[in-house]
């Protein structure tokens, strides 16, 4: 079981902040990307290029391993300060 | 080092005062203070919402300073970063870097704010007369992080 959360304009685009998933297969954060886009419609805003991503609250690369029990994180590029 | 992310308006001055304060081997102090603007990408703006990731963007935020820390001889660092609803003219991010010297404090402190815009999860939301709108990432805003990547 691992914890998905969006945020900022994926959040609102999504309509959910987060969600709990059971996968057979952990693999890796591109693997659990395309699982997500294959649920078509307002899920392909995860296509975006300049998507960022965080394993356990550190940010990390989509070749990212998963591992049961992590919390991962899809959100647009930040734009704080 | 001190992170803090808070809903409650800050004072910069008092910010910058307390940096200093009962530490004579500071000889020289940095500071940036990023305002809230009025106007934005060719439309006026009213007030914005800003979004973070609670928990990440403490840790973010205290790694950044934890490398800032590692790169120059500093004596305090306080980061400050405001969440929740602002208005134009607010302060919304205080960095302020001590040294014994201004050279460390200068660096340190720019460095600070570059990796914080481009790896702290915050979002900014405006509101401007045609609506509320994600504010978009910036590609200099990358640039000017990749100055700071060791060869």
């Amino acid at each position: 079981m691992i914890r998905v959360q969006y945020f900022a304009r994926y959040r609102e685009v999504l309509g959910i902040d987060g969600e709990q998933l059971q996968r057979a297969a952990l693999g890796n954060l591109e693997q659990l990307r395309e699982h997500l886009l294959s649920r078509g419609g307002v899920w392909q805003v995860l296509a975006e290029q300049n998507l960022m991503c965080a394993r356990n609250q550190e940010l990390c690369g989509l070749e990212t391993e998963i591992a049961d029990g992590d919390e991962i994180a899809f959100f647009p590029t930040v734009t704080g300060g | 080092m001190s992170v803090r992310i808070q809903v409650e308006a800050f004072d910069p001055g008092v910010e910058l005062n307390a940096l200093h304060a009962a530490n004579l081997g500071i000889g020289a102090v940095a500071t940036f203070v990023g305002y809230v603007r009025d106007y934005n990408d060719g439309r006026d703006v009213h007030g914005m919402f800003l979004e973070h990731y609670p928990g990440m963007t403490e840790k973010a935020l205290a790694g950044i300073v934890g490398e800032a820390e590692q790169r120059w001889p500093l004596l305090r660092v306080e980061v400050l970063h405001r969440v929740g609803r602002l208005q134009p003219g607010e302060p919304i991010v205080f960095v302020g870097t001590a040294s014994a010297h201004r050279q460390a404090a200068f660096d340190a402190c720019n460095f600070i704010m570059d990796y914080l815009k481009t790896r702290a999860p915050f979002w900014k939301k405006e509101d401007t007369p045609e609506g509320a709108r994600w504010v978009e990432g910036r590609c200099r805003d990358q640039q000017a992080a990749q100055r700071w990547s060791k060869p």
